[in-house]
């Protein structure tokens, strides 16, 4: 019965696919001159405007039309154009759906991430404290110390996901979706836990380990073996290459041009425009920074982000909670806005739909459950168990959506209700910013420093994903890999310099068409998760996985 | 039933002179010896993915370097002594991994050289040698 839904879904897979370029060859021609408030939020509903406002909640700088600009940007914009809005409106295309419009590939997740809660009897609970005793270490075995332990590897897929979207794009749903957002936001970050689960566990189930010790895993590996598993190899080669293909790019565009490019904006901004007209040398100086871990090896830089972004998501969230316990009058009045809000939808295009729409949309987008990145470096843990791994990742949406996200929500909701207009224009990372102003007018500056790191490290982590991507494609030659990195690198300097919305576009189209794929891949692979699963919790119940603490 | 005593080693000098103390002690009453190298190591420290990925090859070549390069030679030289003498390399951290090895193999005695860490270092990490001598549950011996 499983296989008979796992075939209609690929009949329903290739349908899309096939007959998607004559359903998305519409019209768009409706385009006048807004204010750049206007046009973001306009830009969340016009793929011409580009999709990465909506989906790393910034500002895009006002838009010069591709036939005004000038100098290399400009060929390369005209020419990538067209592509990006093609793949663009493929990717996030929308139905109608009462009165509002629903992204597919939002429903896509949501949908996967609903029957992966049910199907794993609710995993998100029911292993939630497991999680906890893994990480605090309960179950490791003294004789395997050394190896990488499940607090790492958590601490490295939560570094790679916690981003920019969790400062501005809380303040872009709450902007467009109201308070109620938060609601549904929470709602999706708890569903996305179970999908987290299936990725991370598939990924070190089917890695592949080479002769010298070494593990490459990931949507790809499991794509590829787990459909050749079935008899269905020709498919499982093809969609482990696109998914290869989509990481690779992706790597390049949301986890390089776009981290870079953001880096030197928030640091232009909180130097008050000093740094104008010197992305050169803001890119370049973090190009070398980049070539000097993942090329150098030089470990100690990498070692100090790593322990500074963790410290910095730490005091985020304190000095969140600082300011939300100063406006302490104001918490009751926030938390109903997000309750009320979300049923009703007051003020929101879309009433209680368009709010749910949103804080969907939000998380999924921030906690990348489904688009499988963090599968990849789970996969790189030595374990018996993968489905120690999957437990491990379920809190990776708890904590980055559940938890940052909801606080970030709460900072901006109890500023709003002690006043309404508090940001004035202000959206996105500005807005946040403006919140914690009220409270510390000195906030910006660590919290501009903050996103910088939290770039830095998303470089770091995507950089990987992207090299997996590639060594699957091409192999594991080290030749290969230096060429891959340096391009990675040049592409860091690059994002700073030019404008390159178009190409942006593609990579974070590509980036959620994987997606696709690899939750097409889970549910076909869900059964074998379940049994190891089912087959784990046995095995701690009849006390042969035993406790050391 | 003869005792055993635990001898930590990190390639040091110290570390050499409290060997040469602990087998004093070990030929008089007659007691096991146990060689231990401890690698400094922490489950909670943050790495890239790509460390996560060569941690492995670099566990095993860390585990190999403290055999070959320290306890193998030195259980090597203790060979005509006449002590039966056994070796354990493992992460952690060092106060904490040794105290645990102790009671693991039921050890009566601790021997280790004075690690010489400054005053600031201690201030800021915490000194080992005294986070063994509050945390053994046997005597411990501070080879200066």
């Amino acid at each position: 019965m499983y296989a008979k839904l796992s075939r209609i879904l690929i009949g329903a897979f290739s349908i899309v696919v096939f007959s998607a370029p004559t359903v998305f060859a519409q019209d768009t021609s409706q385009q006048e001159s807004l204010s750049p408030t206007q046009a973001w939020i306009e830009g969340i509903e016009n793929p011409n405007l580009g999709y990465r406002s909506w989906i790393h909640g910034i500002v895009p700088p006002e838009s010069v039309p591709i036939e005004q600009q000038t100098g290399i940007d400009a060929a390369i914009n005209a020419a990538t154009a067209p592509i990006a809005e093609f793949i663009g409106r493929v990717v996030f295309f929308k139905i109608p759906f009462f009165g509002s419009d629903l992204p597919v590939v939002v429903l896509w997740l949501v949908i996967g991430a609903v029957f992966f809660t049910v199907y794993m009897g609710f995993i998100n609970l029911r292993g939630f404290k497991h999680a906890i005793e893994l990480v605090r270490g309960d179950y490791a075995d003294p004789n395997s110390n050394g190896e990488v332990s499940h607090f790492q590897a958590l601490a490295t897929a939560v570094s790679g996901t916690v981003g920019i979207g969790n400062i501005g794009g809380v303040a872009v749903a709450v902007t467009v979706g109201g308070a109620g957002a938060t609601f549904w936001l929470i709602v999706a970050g708890f569903l996305g836990m179970s999908t987290k689960f299936v990725e991370c566990t598939l990924g070190v189930k089917y890695r592949n380990e080479f002769e010298d010790g070494h593990v490459s895993g990931g949507p790809m590996y499991y794509l590829r073996r787990g459909f050749a598993e079935r008899n269905m190899e020709g498919f499982g080669k093809f969609m482990g290459t696109f998914y290869a293909v989509g990481i690779f790019i992706g790597a390049l565009g949301i986890g390089n041009m776009f981290q870079s490019n953001q880096a030197y904006v928030q640091l232009n901004n909180v130097s008050g425009g000093a740094l104008d007209g010197l992305g050169w040398l803001v890119g370049l100086i973090m190009a070398a920074v980049v070539f000097m871990v993942i090329i150098g090896g030089i470990k100690s830089i990498a070692r100090v982000t790593e322990k500074i972004v963790p410290f910095m998501a730490v005091f985020y969230c304190l000095f969140a909670i600082i300011v939300i316990l100063m406006n302490a009058n104001t918490i009751p009045q926030a938390i109903a806005n997000i309750f009320s809000g979300a049923f009703t939808g007051e003020g929101v295009a879309g009433g209680a739909l368009g709010a749910m729409i949103i804080g969907f949309q939000r998380a999924v987008f921030s906690n990348e459950a489904g688009i499988g990145s963090a599968s990849i470096a789970h996969s790189a843990v030595r374990t018996n168990e993968p489905v120690t791994e999957g437990i491990v990742s379920l809190l990776e949406p708890f904590i980055d959506t559940i938890v940052i996200c909801t606080i970030t929500a709460l900072v901006i909701g109890t500023a709003q209700v002690a006043d309404p207009s508090f940001a004035g224009d202000a959206v996105g990372v500005a807005m946040t910013s403006a919140a914690f102003e009220r409270e510390f007018t000195w906030f910006p500056i660590p919290l501009a420093f903050a996103a910088v790191l939290f770039a830095f490290s998303t470089m770091v982590s995507w950089s990987y994903y992207g090299l997996k991507g590639w060594t699957y494609l091409f192999g594991e030659g080290v030749n290969g890999q230096n060429i891959y990195k340096l391009l990675f690198c040049a592409f860091v300097a690059l994002g700073c310099v030019v404008q390159l919305g178009p190409i942006l576009d593609i990579s974070d189209a590509l980036v959620f068409l994987i997606c696709v794929p690899n939750i097409l891949g889970l549910y076909f692979l869900a059964p074998v998760v379940k049994r190891e699963m089912e087959s784990y919790f046995a095995r701690i119940q009849s006390g042969e996985i035993k406790k050391f603490k | 039933m003869s005792q055993k005593i635990l001898v930590a080693l990190d390639g040091s000098a110290g570390g050499k002179r409290a060997l040469e103390a602990a087998v004093k002690h070990a030929k008089l009453t007659d007691s096991e010896l146990i060689l231990s190298y401890i690698i400094d190591w922490t489950p909670y420290s943050f790495h890239t993915p790509e460390e996560l990925e060569e941690r492995h090859q670099r566990r095993e070549s860390e585990i190999q370097r403290a055999n070959e390069s320290v306890l193998e030679p030195e259980s090597r030289a203790l060979k005509g002594s006449g002590l039966s003498i056994q070796t354990v390399v493992r992460h952690g951290k060092i106060a904490d991994t040794l105290v645990d090895i102790a009671s693991e193999f039921n050890v009566s005695q601790i021997y280790l050289g004075r690690l010489g860490e400054s005053r600031l270092h201690s201030m800021v990490f915490g000194s080992v040698t005294s986070a063994l001598l509050q945390n053994s549950k046997v005597p411990v011996t501070v080879v200066p």
